[in-house]
């Protein structure tokens, strides 16, 4: 690997030492042009990171500016460190999801604990508390050695940072699909409420004004972290485990207090969290949004290791760490806060107005260069798109129509299905419930949090159906964010705004860049239509492993409001006697579904329609319905169709089962994945009011005390099934296939 | 009332259990940060959960030697009420105010759900609101709350009554099922589980209030009493 020992300018461009940073010829020469002379290498090693796909969104941009962003929920939206929606009373909730993918493949433990610890970071640097946080997971066969050990990890880090640092991680999902066996992705999203009054800016505004670094110290950990983020990942890969940061979150906990209290100072300008790229992402960016320059002396600042050149310290990702930009002579104020938590903060810069990036290095200047083209200006590139050859093939395809003989049996192996079965093995390692705020955790369609003093709440859900959008990336884009409204609606909340996580393979294959390009267009038009524009977002791209790209995911981060704690709504049936219904139209759509997965090893053909028009009156009469006290519970049917939505519908109350009547072609009526469905329960007495409200309604049966799941087709009981063994099933299928032989 | 809600450094639940006492109890409720924390003038001292210190040592271990736990301990003597709730529970046994450790729990993983727990001893001030042998449900959230202690200690706390809770389906290998014990003098109670999670019906469980509801029915007698 490299050596920042000095290599000359001469020598960078000779060798193209450049190259090993993640840079091209052509950036080269672009860089050459900025500065007007050959880069050194401290100054090419801070344009490698800013200019990597993970700062700069260099490909993704102009997808990006597809997506609506704009409503009059949106208090913030993209380019802060999280966006912002109203959500009345003066409040505001902030969020914001990331990838960690490429560390949690080589060191999933630490990888994923500091996923969460950045995204918490973004979301208490805009002055917001982290109230809940959510992730979004994906790994191969549960089968495989390596996978089990990566799952364990992951999860073992995700709860080792959430419950230290005091945020309950409330909900999220898992999903297992071959595509992800050598690169799994590991997204957390965290969600803050604040008084939009307190809404900070990452900005060093303020000639002369003082630049201070707070919390742990650099240390050589993590350097060049957003680069290997923005490549693909080989066998080579292992030996990265150095580019892999590590957290602190005890750390963490002080910061987040210390910086609550420090953005009711008046001294404060500006506050970021030194993320990816570190020092060198938040001090330009800094800088470039308030169109200003900066000079920092990196002498002082606070190093944990001995001899760290400027280079090391401009790239180190050490955790745990924040930018602010003070008020000229007012710096005591911000450090006595600091010092009742036992830290530092310490005066490391200044703000300039000659829109410089300057750095000093016992006593030399090691960098000066234009800030804006770090950050404000950095390149756009526009890739080739190509349509892929598999998706004209299953566009041409026959429908695919799977013949089921035993439909009981059927049920039980959907539901031992590791993307369906019970995640609990997962939910019970994190502290879901610390803030006392937690109405509904893990395992719910959306989880719940109440605002303390208010009579509201705010629902939040992470979802992808990656294999949908494998298939086709528009549709499945559109039913990505429509699956994450349905979620929220479902729990009795009206869908805001979310947070976008793409995940996707390498962006030079054109393939890819067009799976990207219309799953973007896909979610834009879905977004548009539902009213839930994009506020924030990340993108993660070179998800290859031995140039195998994961399945285009993705990920819609949603959050909702519940405008009264007595809109909240179950998602399991609470009582016998209760009707049963189910909402929406049921075709026979088995392309991308778990059956054919069950039943093929393998997807193919088309993904299941969505008519968006239909999905907003549906969203809409529910919510409507569920807002009158008209129904009981109310849980979106997804994987696994209605059959697996009935089971899980019976596995919250003790006791309850469900005498259900089905018509037509039963595999279909049980297992199809057609969109903008919901079942609902209902009580007798509001029967009438309810049908009067809501289209599309089917009565299918009645919630039972008999505890069993009785579905009948014509004359025939085509399942008759104890509620506790399907319980048992789904539960047990995780720590079952994990205590199996790899 | 007035409690005293003492923050170390890593407390996570300090706003939580201040929450129960002063927005649902509706009583005086203080956080005080363990470096100008004075325990004087408050009625009962509750040491929340959390990970002081970020349990970096054993849980609880360096908490127990900041000098606000020395207050504790003399407020203890003289009779004040302490609750200590999961790593406020850790840090009353590092500090010698109760018997016993707290041990890994005994699959390894931290765990966090609702347990059902039986109400062994109302007899406290801490749990005379609930019928004797009352089972309520009380999520737990912890990685070391496998409760160990010889079979002497034991005995001696099953002599004195000094078990309060126990689970009902012992979750994490605890001896005898304890979930929450008391000191002899019977005003220093330590438990795994949270009841300032379990303190409003929206948050899906409201027994824990009772444990609350029964330190301010018990202080009102003494406070009458002119104790």
């Amino acid at each position: 690997m490299l050596q920042a020992s000095e290599i000359s300018p001469e020598q960078i461009e000779q060798d193209k030492v450049y190259q090993e940073m993640g840079l091209t010829d052509k950036e080269y020469d672009m860089i050459k042009d900025i500065m007007g002379r050959h880069p050194n290498f401290t100054e090419i090693g801070i344009f490698s990171v800013m200019w990597s796909e993970h700062c700069s969104y260099k490909t993704s941009k102009p997808l990006l500016k597809k997506f609506p962003t704009e409503g009059p929920q949106v208090v913030q939206g993209p380019g802060e460190g999280a966006g912002v929606v109203d959500i009345g009373d003066g409040q505001g909730v902030v969020f914001k999801i990331e990838s960690h993918n490429h560390p949690s493949a080589v060191e999933p433990y630490q990888g994923a604990a500091t996923g969460v610890g950045g995204i918490i970071r973004d979301v208490f640097s805009m002055g917001a508390r982290p109230i809940a946080s959510l992730n979004s997971l994906r790994f191969g066969n549960l089968t495989n050695g390596r996978v089990k050990y990566l799952f364990d990890e992951v999860v073992h880090g995700i709860a080792g940072y959430g419950n230290c640092v005091g945020v309950p991680t409330v909900g999220g999902e898992v999903q297992f699909d071959d595509s992800y066996q050598g690169n799994p992705l590991v997204n957390a999203m965290c969600v803050g409420l604040i008084d939009t009054k307190d809404i900070q800016k990452g900005i060093a505004a303020g000639e002369g004004n003082t630049i201070m670094y707070v919390g742990s110290k650099t240390g050589r950990d993590g350097i060049h972290g957003a680069t290997f983020a923005s490549e693909d990942l080989t066998e080579d890969s292992e030996s990265k485990r150095s580019n892999v940061q590590v957290g602190d979150p005890f750390m963490e906990k002080l910061l987040i207090e210390a910086c609550l209290e420090v953005i009711q100072s008046d001294a404060l300008v500006g506050i970021q969290d030194m993320g990816a790229a570190g020092l060198t992402s938040s001090a330009s960016e800094m800088a470039s949004k308030a169109g200003m320059g900066m000079e920092m002396n990196l002498d002082l600042i606070p190093q944990r290791e001995e001899n760290m050149t400027a280079y090391e310290m401009m790239l180190s990702e050490s955790q745990e760490r924040m930018l602010l930009c003070v008020k000229k002579g007012e710096e005591q104020e911000i450090i006595d806060i600091f010092e009742k938590y036992n830290l530092d903060a310490v005066a490391v810069g200044h703000v300039t107005n000659d829109k410089m990036f300057r750095l000093l290095h016992k006593g030399e200047v090691v960098a000066d260069i234009p800030v804006d083209n770090l950050a404000e200006d950095a390149p756009i590139f526009y890739k080739e798109s190509k349509v892929p050859a598999y998706f004209e093939e299953f566009q041409a395809m026959a429908d695919y129509q799977p013949e089921v003989s035993n439909h009981a049996e059927t049920l039980k192996q959907l539901l031992q299905q590791p993307t369906i079965a019970s995640k609990e093995y997962v939910h019970d390692q994190y502290d879901s419930m610390v803030q006392a705020n937690t109405v509904f955790s893990p395992g719910s369609d959306a989880a719940v949090v109440r605002i303390q003093g208010y009579d509201k709440a705010i629902a939040m859900t992470t979802d992808c159906n990656s294999r949908y959008i494998y298939l086709d990336p528009e549709t499945g884009g559109k039913i990505a964010v429509a699956e994450a409204a349905r979620n929220i609606v479902a729990s009795g909340a009206k869908p805001l705004a979310l947070t976008d996580g793409l995940n996707f393979g390498n962006p030079d294959k054109p393939e890819n860049f067009w799976q990207m390009e219309k799953s973007v267009e896909g979610m834009s038009e879905a977004s548009l239509k539902l009213d839930t524009p994009v506020i924030s977002g990340n993108v993660s791209l070179y998800n290859e492993s031995n140039g195998q790209a994961i399945f285009p995911t993705p990920i819609v981060g949603m959050v909702g409001l519940h405008e009264s704690l007595t809109d909240i709504t179950p998602s399991h049936f609470q009582q016998a006697g209760d009707l049963v219904y189910l909402i929406g139209d049921t075709k026979p759509e088995f392309g991308g579904s778990e059956l054919q997965n069950v039943l093929e090893g393998k997807y193919f053909g088309k993904a299941p329609a969505i008519d968006l028009d239909v999905e907003k009156t549906r969203q809409q009469q529910l919510l409507t319905a569920i807002q009158a006290g008209l129904v009981v519970s109310a849980h979106d049917l997804s994987e696994g169709g209605l059959g697996v939505a009935l089971a899980e519908s019976l596995f919250g109350k003790d006791e309850l089962g469900a005498d259900i009547q089905l018509s037509g072609n039963l595999t279909a009526a049980l297992f199809s994945e057609s969109q903008s469905r919901f079942v609902v329960t209902v009580a007798e007495k509001n029967r009438a009011a309810f049908e009067s409200q809501v289209d599309a309604l089917q009565y299918i049966g009645k919630v039972t005390d008999s505890n069993q799941l009785v579905i009948r087709h014509g004359e025939a009981e085509a399942i008759t099934e104890d509620v506790p063994s399907l319980q048992q099933l789904w539960k047990g299928a995780i720590p079952c296939l994990l205590k199996s032989k790899a | 009332m007035k409690f005293a809600v003492v923050v170390f450094p890593g407390s996570n639940c300090d706003r939580d259990m201040q929450y129960a006492a002063k927005e649902v109890l509706g009583e005086e409720a203080d956080l005080l940060w363990y470096k100008e924390a004075n325990l004087d003038g408050y009625d009962a001292i509750l040491i929340p959960g959390g990970f002081s210190y970020g349990d970096y040592l054993r849980c609880g271990a360096i908490a127990s030697t900041s000098s606000v736990v020395s207050q504790l301990r003399e407020k203890a003597e003289a009779g004040v009420p302490i609750l200590g709730v999961c790593n406020g529970f850790q840090i009353l046994l590092e500090a010698g105010l109760l018997p016993g450790a707290l041990l890994r729990n005994k699959n390894l993983k931290f765990m966090c759900h609702f347990e059902e727990l039986e109400v062994v001893n109302n007899q406290t001030q801490f749990t005379s609101e609930y019928q004797p042998n009352e089972v309520i449900s009380v999520p737990i959230a912890h990685n070391e709350g496998n409760y160990y202690c010889d079979d002497e200690t034991l005995a001696q706390l099953k002599a004195n009554n000094q078990i309060v809770f126990t689970y009902k389906n012992n979750p994490n290998g605890s001896v005898a099922d304890i979930a929450g014990i008391i000191n002899e003098q019977g005003n220093v109670l330590g438990m795994m589980p949270h009841p300032e999670r379990a303190a409003e019906a929206i948050l899906n469980s409201a027994d824990g209030l009772k444990l609350f509801q029964s330190m301010l029915v018990n202080w009102r007698e003494r406070y009458v009493a002119g104790v």
